[in-house]
Order: structure tokens, then sequence, then C-alpha cells
């Protein structure tokens, strides 16, 4: 926009151009940032152990809160698809596994492993703890509403989990809930299950809207002086942007939930149709199950994005500091972030076309499920470009980061398989479609995420991770996803459906039987893996190295907190200045490879930085 | 309207202007107090959820196969025998429109640091949401009576009890936490809890006269919904 307007005297100086004479054009004008529009946050300081670690309005605190129970959710859906995987591999051998058990295990698990676990901790966490220390913010803008939004995720998940306790246990129906048979005796969970489910999304979605202005009003509203939005970081550009596709894609779940628990609770049939049930006529009749499925789905494919973006956004941070250069292509990344999460809300219906639709209909969905592969690959391509020729230090960042690339691209390439109406109509139910949601947002994610654990735990907690716990838990972790989702393509393709219990004596046995065993012994062996990195954050603690200042030399402004770990307030007296985007990484003619963003113009004359 | 003054900062014109305004450092909506940025978002939030309530509702009524029952008579208060249909609806949305006139009123009188009067606004616009809850819970007794029920009614399609009462019962839980908060910032007015930035008892942030239009903002968006619903139905 300079060149529009030319009214920007910062970033005159900065432009390689104008400075190329070596210093002549510094003037005191060369630093000016204008004043801050807003008056200093006023905050809330704990005085107490309640106030200060259990009720805190500490974003930093609540973003540690919400990892930690993310985190616990996340290991009950890891034990529980360690239950369903000794089934599949070696039936019968855990004695008290009936059908019932493992339907309500499957849908426990995906609830808690897409909802719970990842969402809760990339926004929830991540959000919390990055969003305010990335923009230069104080805290969230309103941090008793923060709060409560952690407090009403602690619920949820209380509730979610009391109904492994209730008569009948949790529901069966699949983590999607398709009525009617959510709702029906003889699904295992169709008493309280099916209910507590509901009241717990609804709970989830009310915790998320109170976080989710917070994160939104934080980014648009309380930036620092100098932080432009196109010098934001791509970590939060992503987390924005999926908590933007978050705050409309709750309200269709949360209709649904409702609707549903009226039908479960009142008898009503918005979603129930007539039904003969051992030759009896159930009470209900005239409702639309397909109108579930698409208030489901208006909310279930948005939230794949919700999962990725933050992904998406982070391993460009991670990629960009590990290599030392700046992220190739950033407004490329940014609108792409951006596109991918508008066109989002315009393909849920790829997830029923085996529901039955019209002809045009699936065209249409297919149609944008595939250009959504343009701006996705486009980010592919500028994270290899990024890497090209960079100085890459081969850490166990980087690994989580080439780990993530690389099964992301793999999830991505099923993912155009599935959404084409006539491939994916054989393959839909079968084990190609656990490896293609797998793949693509299951383990590509939480690479993701334990690169960031990497990356900011030095941070968070003023010690290193072990380097050599890490690559162990990297390497088992990125080999053990491949041995259990690769060769469940290939189970896919021999056509073995997904959702049986057990394959009894169909065609199947033969070739599936010793794969289904292969995948069980990978899939503990992973998550057994998953207590390195837990035992690795414990040690660390105590006896880890310490960090001190800025540990990767990176340029974005959460490194730059006068204290480490930050304290509440972030910034000490005075919060920060920012004059530049936080990709200035291995800039000729600078002294370090990396420029903070912090850094004034007049310190670096004789560089060529980038202008922005 | 005209640009906020802000210091250091000039509005350029035009498109480019505007992306350059968008885009700059700070903040997005220049001037615009968080409170009020963070109402619009959670409004928008809103708005998708009574969307998906409402498009749910023409999606049952549309592949219904049994009759869906007339609202005109369904809806009809008999007034000396004759049934007037639409009547009580005619007055309630009377009322809770009525309602939002007072409350834009209080948010300027606030602003005006009219204490007396803005406390009486915000007081007469709680009451006009309570009289709204009121004839609400009177239509709502009156149809139960008639035997609508959330599962059955004896005019045609089921799903016509079912929308109807979560429909409005979820707008008329809206209604009442607005009743709720109406009544708060009324004593909060009156006691001058604005005038003299007295910390909330909760969030122990200083009161500013700023909240009362962002009430204003969910206030008007509620009777907004209650014209979108009014017209899907009682016209439909």
């Amino acid at each position: 926009m300079s060149e529009d307007f030319n009214d920007n005297k910062t970033i005159q100086a900065q432009s390689s151009e104008t400075i190329s004479g070596g210093g002549a054009g510094v003037t005191p004008d060369t630093d000016y940032v204008r004043p801050a529009e807003v008056a200093d946050q006023d905050l809330y300081h704990g005085h107490s152990f309640i106030t200060k670690w259990v009720f805190c309005q500490d974003a930093k605190v609540i973003g540690v809160q919400y990892f930690l129970l993310a985190t616990f959710t996340g290991i009950i859906g890891l034990i529980l698809s360690w239950l369903m995987r000794l089934q599949l591999g070696f039936p019968g051998a855990a004695g008290f596994m009936t059908a019932e058990h493992y339907y309500q295990f499957v849908t426990m698990h995906g609830m808690i492993m897409v909802v719970y676990f990842l969402t809760a901790l990339f926004l929830g966490g991540f959000g919390n703890y990055l969003i305010p220390l990335m923009t230069g913010a104080r805290d969230m803008v309103f941090p008793y509403v923060n709060m409560v939004s952690f407090w009403m995720f602690f619920i949820a998940v209380g509730v979610l989990l009391a109904s492994f306790f209730v008569p009948g246990g949790p529901t069966g129906s699949g983590w999607t809930l398709y009525p009617p048979q959510a709702i029906l005796e003889g699904t295992p969970g169709s008493g309280m299950g099916i209910i507590l489910m509901c009241v717990s999304l609804i709970l989830f979605v009310a915790g998320f809207t109170m976080g989710g202005l917070n994160y939104l009003i934080t980014v648009l509203q309380a930036r620092t002086r100098g932080m432009t939005l196109m010098r934001m970081p791509l970590t939060v550009w992503g987390i924005f942007t999926a908590t933007v596709l978050a705050m409309l894609a709750f309200p269709a779940l949360l209709v649904s939930a409702i609707m549903m628990s009226l039908d479960r609770i009142l008898g009503t049939s918005f979603f129930m149709p007539t039904i003969l049930k051992a030759g009896e006529m159930l009470e209900y009749g005239g409702g639309s199950p397909i109108l579930f499925q698409h208030l489901f789905w208006f909310f279930g494919h948005p939230e794949v994005y919700i999962v990725a973006l933050p992904a998406f956004g982070i391993i460009s941070d991670l990629i960009s500091v590990h290599s030392r250069k700046n992220i190739f292509g950033y407004r490329m990344m940014v609108w792409a972030i951006v596109v991918i999460g508008a066109l989002s809300f315009f393909v849920w219906a790829h997830h029923m076309y085996v529901s039955g639709m019209h002809p045009w209909f699936g065209f249409f969905f297919a149609t944008t499920t595939l250009i959504i592969a343009v701006p996705t690959a486009l980010k592919v391509y500028n994270w290899i470009l990024t890497l090209w020729r960079g100085n890459i230090r081969m850490n166990t960042v980087m690994l989580w980061c080439l780990g993530f690339i690389v099964t992301f691209v793999n999830g991505g390439i099923t993912g155009i398989f599935l959404g084409n109406v006539i491939v994916d109509v054989p393959l839909s139910d079968t084990y190609f479609v656990v490896a293609h949601f797998h793949m693509v947002m299951g383990i590509a994610p939480l690479m993701v995420i334990m690169g960031a654990v990497y990356h900011w735990f030095p941070l968070v907690a003023g010690r290193m991770l072990s380097e050599k716990l890490g690559k162990l838990h990297f390497w088992f972790t990125f080999l053990g996803a491949y041995s259990i989702y690769f060769p469940m393509h290939y189970l896919g393709f021999i056509g073995v459906p997904r959702r049986y219990f057990e394959m009894y004596d169909s065609p199947y046995v033969t070739s599936a039987v010793g794969v289904n065993e292969f995948i069980s012994t990978a899939a503990f062996l992973v998550g057994a893996a998953q207590f390195i990195l837990i035992y690795n954050i414990v040690v660390s603690l105590r006896i880890g190295k310490p960090a001190g200042k800025n540990p990767w030399k990176a340029n974005s402004l959460e490194w730059l907190t006068p204290t480490v770990p930050p304290e509440h307030g972030n910034w000490g007296d005075k919060q920060p200045v920012v004059h530049r985007w936080p990709y200035d990484y291995s800039v000729p003619g600078a002294k370090e490879d990396f420029i903070p963003q912090t850094t004034p113009p007049s310190e670096v004359v004789d560089t060529e930085v980038e202008k922005t | 309207m005209s640009d906020p003054k802000i210091e250091g900062y000039e509005f350029k014109p035009g498109y480019k202007g505007m992306a350059r305004d968008t885009a700059s450092d700070q903040t997005m909506f220049k001037g615009v107090h968080w409170g009020k940025a963070m109402m619009w978002i959670f409004l928008l939030s809103d708005t998708f959820i009574f969307s998906c309530f409402l498009i749910s509702y023409m999606k049952g009524r549309g592949s219904t196969t049994v009759e869906w029952p007339n609202p005109s008579e369904v809806f009809a208060l008999h007034v000396g025998g004759v049934p007037v249909p639409l009547l009580l609806i005619a007055i309630m949305t009377f009322v809770l429109i009525t309602s939002s006139g007072t409350m834009a009123l209080a948010v300027k009188y606030g602003y005006e640091r009219n204490r007396k009067m803005c406390g009486w606004l915000i007081l007469a616009t709680a009451l006009g949401g309570l009289t709204f809850v009121g004839m609400q819970a009177f239509e709502w007794s009156k149809l139960i009576h008639e035997g609508v029920r959330p599962w059955t009614n004896p005019f045609g399609a089921p799903q016509f009890g079912s929308f109807f009462f979560m429909i409005t019962g979820f707008h008329g839980t809206h209604v009442s936490i607005g009743v709720i908060f109406l009544s708060i910032y009324a004593y909060k007015t009156f006691a001058g809890h604005y005038d003299e930035g007295k910390r909330g008892w909760f969030t122990s942030m200083k009161g500013n006269y700023v909240e009362i239009e962002i009430l204003g903002l969910y206030w008007h968006f509620v009777d907004l919904v209650w014209v979108f619903i009014f017209a899907f139905f009682y016209l439909w």
C-alpha cells in the first residue's frame, strides 16, 4: 500500500532501494511508529493460589490448562483406540469386549480426538498462549470470559466422561451420531449416553464461543504498535481463521445437538422418520434423518479445517525458524488460509455421497472439494520452497515438520480420491476412509502439535526438552503411524468395511488377518511411544537445560518478553513496538541471521531487508 | 458516518484506502470499543444458530406429508366470539419493537450522562421484554391447553408443535437473558456505577456507559430475530 499513499515513513526507510546508500537515509523519523490508539489494558492480577493457578485470568495459564486437560482427554482417546485395535487385530483377546463396547469406544474415540482433543488443544491451548504474545498484546481482551471458557470446557469434558458411568454406557452410534439409530433402543448408550453426549457438546460450544470471541477480538483490536495484519506470524493467521470457522460452524452442531436431545427426551420427530420396530410402529414419524446429516456436516467439514488451519500456521513458523529462511510467499500463505477457510463452508455434502443425492448436487460438491486442493497444494509447495536451500537445522522440531509435510501430502492425495463421487462410492465405509482422515487430520496435526511442543516448551517452562528422547519419540511415532495407516489403504481397496466389530468367516479374512495383526501391534507401540514425550516433559521440567532467552534465535514477539517464561501482562512496563514481519532470517548484510520484529530500521540500514 | 479521530493516523479514500485502513496496525475497526466488536461477532455467530433453526423448520415444514396447521386459525384469539387472527402476536411484536426504541433512547441518555433518564429507559425496556415473555407464556399455555405438544398436535403435522416450541422457546430464552441483564444494568445505572467507573463484581473491570450500548446491540438483535420468526411462523 505504501506505493499508493507514500505515507509510511518507516516503510520507506526500510526498503532496500532507499537505504542502499549505506545509512544515508536515516533521519529522526526513520524509526517513527504512531502512538497507541487504545489505553494500556487494565488487568486483574491474581494474588492467591486460586486466582493465580485455578480460576486464573492470565491467557498463558488458561492456555496451559487447556493443553493439560485436552491432553488428558486425548490419552483416554488413545486408550480407547488401543482397545479397538486389540479387538480388530486379535479378536476375542480382550474378554470383556462385546460388539456394544466396541461401538462405544469407536464413538468416544472419534468425538474425543476431534473435538475435545484437537480443537481444544489448537485453539484453547496454543491460541490462548500464543495469540497475545505473538500480537504483542498484554493479555486476551476479556480475561474473565476467557477463564469461564476454560471451566465450561472442563464441565463439558466431565459430562462427556460421566457417560462412561451411566446405565447403558456412552453412546455407540459412531462419532457422527446419525439418527435414527443414535436414539433407538438397540444402539448402545441410546439411553443416557446420547443425552450426555449432546449436553456435553452444547457446553463445549458455549464455552468455546467465549474463548473464540477473545481470540478474534484480540487479533482484530488489540495488536501492539506497528503490528499490521501482514506482519502477523502465520500461526496467528491460522488460529484466527480457524476461530472464525468455529464461530460460524459450531452453531450447526449446537442446533443439531439440541434437536437430537429433544427427539430423545421429548419424543419430537425432527430427525426421526416413521419407524417400524420389531413389528411395532414407533411414536416417531415425519422427520428427516438427512437434515441431521446436513447440519452435522455443515459443522463437521469446517471442523476439519478448524484443526488443520492452526496446524498450517504453526508449521509455517516452525519451518521458517528452523530452516533460517523467510517463509516463501507470505501473502500467498495468508490468502491460502483465508480461501481454504471460506471454501470449507461449501463442501460439506461430500461426506454424504452415499446418503443418496441428486447427481448435480454431488457434482457441485465434488467440484468445490477439488478446488480446495489448489490453495492447499500451494501451501505445500511454499513449505518446500521455504526449506529449499535453507540453513536447515535438523533438530527434533524440524523432524516433526518434515514428518507433517509427508503425512499431509499423503492424506491430502487420498482426499482427492474420496472427493470424487464415483471413486468415493465404492471406497466409502471402508478402511480407505479411515486411513485418509487419520493421515490428514489425525497424524498430520498431531505432528504439528509435537513440533510445536518441542519448539515452545522452552518458552513455557524455561528449559529445553531432551533432543535425544525427542528424536526417539519422533521416529517411533512417524514410522509407527505409517505402519498403522499405510496398510489400511490396502484394506480399503480390498473392501474391508470400517466399523465392523469382527470379520468372522468373511472372505476378507485370509488377507486381512495378518495386516490387522501388524497394524494393531504398531498401534500399541505408537501409543506407548507417546509416553516418551510425557516422560521427557516431566524430566525436563526439573533437569532440562536452561533455555535462556530466545533459544531458537527466532524473530517473533513471544521470544522477546523481558522475562522468560513471560509473566502476567507479558511485557513489563512497555509493550513492544513492531517494525517488521517475523520472517527476517538470513538477511544479506545483517550481523546475525535473524532480525527480531522489534529491531528498528535505523539498526539495519545496510542490510537488504524485505519491505513489510 | 465520519471517521473517528485517531492520533497520528490519517484515513485514506477509496477501496485501496479501505484495504490499507483495515490492514493497518493495532486495530482493524478504528475507534471501536473491544466489547462492541465482541458483541457484533457474537451476534454473527448467533445469527447462524437462528438460521440453522429456521432452515431446519423450513425443511421440516416443506417435507412433511401431513398437512401443516393454518397459522391464522391456530394463533387466533377469540374476542367476543369472533376469531381475530394474529391479534396477540401483533401486540407482542409491537411491545418488543417499542422496547427497541426505549433501548436506543437509553443509550443516547447514557452517553449524555443523564443517569436518571437512562436508568428509567432501561427499566422500561426490561418491562417491555418481560411483557413479551409473559404474553409468550400465555400463548404457550393456550396452545398447550388446546392439546398442542412438542410431539403432537390436533391440527396436523406434529412437527408444527416441535418447531414452534423449540424456536420460540430459544428466542424467549434470549429475551429472558436480556431482561435479566437489563435489570442488572438498570440497577448499576441508578447506583452510578457507570459514572464512577466502579469495578464490576465478577470481571473487576471498570464500568462504562458503552456497556449499555453493547447490551443494546444484543437487544436490537433479539428484536430483529423476532421479526423473522414472526414472518416464518405466523405469516407463512
